[in-house]
C-alpha cells in the first residue's frame, strides 16, 4: 500500500521556509509543517511505516546512525516527546544526549544561543529542541550548522506530533484526502492544532475547529482567513460541539492547558467538560468507526471522558508508538546526511 | 559521447519466466527439496521475484515455502544516499533461525546491498545457510560476494544501467540495458 502523491490544491502555497530549511535540495531542519509539500509528507508516512516494523523486532536496533550524535534540549517539561526522540535515536544506534533546563548551565543563566553553541561544538548532528518561546528553533536553525528539529515551541508549532498524527490517521484509513477531521479544544494555545492544520490541509483533509469563542484565535473567529488562496480558507470554525462532530471521520481532542486557564477563558473545568468534553454519547454523532485521538497528556474527565479515551475507537496509545517510528524516520533522513557547514 | 543509444532488451517476458523456473529448480536441487527453505526478497523488485520463485517451488514440490520481504536501507554503508532513498517495510513472518535462507534480488552489481541484507538478516536470527538468487548478474563487484543462482549474466559497462521491470510493479516483465543518463 502506497501513499497517495501528486500536488494538491494547497501545494501552491508551500513556502521555501526561512533559516535554510533545505540545503542542496535536501531537508535540513524540521521547524514546522508549513514548508512540507504533499509529496514530502507522503514520503515521511511511507518511511515511518518501514520504521515501525523495526520496533516490533526482537532486536530493536539497526546501525543506520552509528557514530551520529543527537542532543535533545528540553526547556519545558515533557515525557513522551523527549523519551520518544531518545528511543528513536537509540534504536538507530545514535548517541543521544539529553539536556534539560534544570541542572544544567541554563540554570546559571546561560543564553539559549550560547548553550546551543556549546552543544554544537560537541559535534551534535541533530539538535532537538523544545522551548516555551515561539521561534526558538528557527533562531537556532539560522545560526547553527547542526540540523534542528522543533519538538514544540511556545504556542507556535509541534511538527513531529502533527506528522505522527497524520501517519496514525493514514494507517487506519489508507488516505487522508477528503476526511473530515475535527480538532476540539484549546486552539488558542495549541501548537499541536496549528501544525496539524498545515499537514491536514496539505493532505486534502476537511478540517473543522471547535472550541468556545474565547479559545479560538481571533483570525479564525473574525473570518480574516477567508481570503481566497489562504491555505486555511476552507477550515471550518464551529462553536457547537454537536454540529462539529457530525460526520467526523477523526476527532482530535486537545489538552486543556490548565496552567494557562487562569486568564479566565473558560468559566470552570466542569462547564468546559459539560459543553466540549468528548463523551460516548457525543461520539455517536461522528461517523461509525471514527478515530479518537489525543496528543497527550490527557485530562481525563475534562476534554475527554475515560471510556472514550480507552474505548474501541481510541488510537491514543497507538499515537505514542507511532511517535517513535515517525521520529526514527525524521532522524534518519536528517542525521544520516553528511554534516552541513555552518 | 555519441547520442544516447536505444535500450537493449536483455530478457523478455518468456525468457524471464524460464530463468525464474530454472532458478526454482536449482534451489530445490541445491537444498535437496524445499524442507527448511525460506525465500527473502529484497525491496523492492526482489519481493515479487521471490514470490514467483516460491509459487513455482510450490508447483514442483506441493510444499509451499515461506516468503519474506527485507529492506536493508538501515544497514547500508552509504548513509548520505540511504537517508534520501525511500524505505519499504520489512516483513519476516517466520523465524529464520536454522533455516536455509535464499535472498532474492533483481540485479547483482557491487554486492553492497547484499552485504547490507546479510547484516539485516542477522538481526532476525541465525540461518543455517544464506544463499543468493539474482535475476541478472551485471558484474563490477566491490565485495567478495557471489550469487548461487543466476537468471542471466549480463556483461555491462559502469555507464550502463540494468532496468528490471516486473508486472507486479511496472506493468510488464522485461529486462533492459540502458545508457546511464549523462553517462
Amino acid at each position: 500500500m502506497s501513499v497517495e502523491t501528486g500536488g494538491g490544491p494547497a501545494d501552491g502555497v508551500v513556502s521555501e521556509g526561512s533559516a535554510g530549511v533545505r540545503a542542496a535540495g535536501r531537508r535540513r531542519h524540521v521547524l514546522d509543517l508549513d514548508d512540507f509539500t504533499r509529496d514530502e509528507i507522503a514520503a515521511v508516512i511511507d518511511k515511518t511505516r518501514a520504521m515501525k516494523e523495526v520496533l516490533h523486532r526482537d532486536i530493536k536496533k539497526a546501525p543506520a546512525l552509528r557514530g551520529k550524535t543527537i542532543v535533545t534540549m528540553f526547556y519545558e517539561p515533557s515525557t513522551r516527546t523527549r523519551v520518544s526522540f531518545e528511543q528513536a535515536g537509540k534504536v538507530l544506534s545514535a548517541d543521544v544526549i539529553n539536556v534539560t533546563g534544570g541542572g544544567s548551565s541554563v540554570e546559571k543563566g546561560e543564553s539559549l544561543y550560547n548553550t546551543a553553541l556549546t552543544i554544537q561544538a560537541m559535534s551534535a548532528d541533530v539538535i532537538v529542541i523544545r522551548h516555551p518561546h515561539s521561534g526558538a528553533p528557527h533562531f537556532l536553525a539560522s545560526r547553527l550548522g547542526s540540523s534542528i528539529i522543533n519538538a514544540g515551541d511556545g504556542s507556535h508549532a509541534h511538527p513531529t506530533q502533527a506528522l505522527l498524527d497524520l501517519f496514525t490517521i493514514h494507517s487506519h484509513t489508507g488516505s487522508i484526502e477528503g476526511l473530515r477531521v475535527v480538532i476540539v479544544g484549546d486552539l488558542l494555545h495549541s501548537r499541536v492544532a496549528r501544525s496539524n492544520m498545515w499537514g491536514l490541509v496539505r493532505m486534502g483533509a476537511r478540517v473543522a475547529l471547535c472550541a468556545p469563542p474565547t479559545l479560538i484565535p481571533s483570525d479564525f473567529r473574525d473570518g480574516s482567513l477567508r481570503r481566497p488562496c489562504h491555505p486555511f480558507a476552507g477550515v471550518e470554525v464551529e462553536t457547537s460541539i454537536e454540529r462539529a462532530l457530525e460526520g467526523a471521520d477523526v476527532v482530535m481532542a486537545l489538552r486543556l492547558q490548565l496552567e494557562r486557564q487562569r486568564a479566565g477563558h473558560i468559566p470552570s473545568l466542569r462547564e468546559y467538560s459539560r459543553t466540549y468534553g468528548i463523551s460516548g454519547s457525543r461520539l455517536k454523532l461522528a461517523r461509525p468507526g471514527a478515530l479518537v485521538m489525543h496528543p497527550g497528556p490527557m485530562n481525563e474527565g475534562v476534554e475527554i471522558e475515560p471510556d472514550v479515551a480507552h474505548g474501541a475507537r481510541s488510537v491514543i496509545e497507538e499515537q505514542v508508538t507511532n511517535g517513535v517510528a515517525l521520529r526514527m524516520a525524521l532522524l534518519h533522513s536528517l542525521a544520516a546526511q553528511d554534516r552541513f557547514e555552518a | 559521447m555519441s547520442a544516447p543509444q536505444r535500450p537493449t532488451r536483455v530478457l523478455d517476458r518468456d525468457e524471464m519466466r524460464r530463468a525464474l523456473t530454472r532458478i526454482a529448480h536449482e534451489v530445490l536441487e541445491r537444498n535437496g527439496g524445499s524442507e527448511g527453505v525460506v525465500l527473502v526478497g529484497l525491496q523492492t523488485r526482489g519481493v515479487p521475484l521471490a514470490a514467483r520463485i516460491a509459487a513455482l517451488i510450490g508447483q514442483f514440490e506441493a510444499r509451499a515455502v515461506p516468503v519474506g520481504a527485507l529492506d536493508a536501507t538501515l544497514y547500508r554503508d552509504d548513509g548520505f544516499r540511504a537517508a534520501a532513498s525511500p524505505m519499504r517495510p520489512t516483513e519476516m513472518p517466520f523465524d529464520i533461525g536454522g533455516q536455509r535462507v535464499v535472498l532474492v534480488d533483481d540485479v547483482l552489481f557491487t554486492g553492497r546491498t547484499i552485504r547490507a541484507a546479510m547484516d539485516a538478516l542477522n538481526d532476525f536470527g541465525r540461518p543455517s545457510h544464506i544463499q543468493l538468487a539474482v535475476l541478472v548478474d551485471r558484474g563490477h563487484r566491490e565485495l567478495p560476494i557471489r550469487p548461487d543462482f543466476v537468471g542471466k549474466n549480463v556483461p555491462t559497462s559502469p555507464d550502463e544501467e540494468v532496468d528490471v521491470r516486473v508486472a507486479e510493479i511496472d506493468g510488464s516483465d522485461q529486462v533492459l540495458l540502458v545508457a546511464r543518463k549523462g553517462g
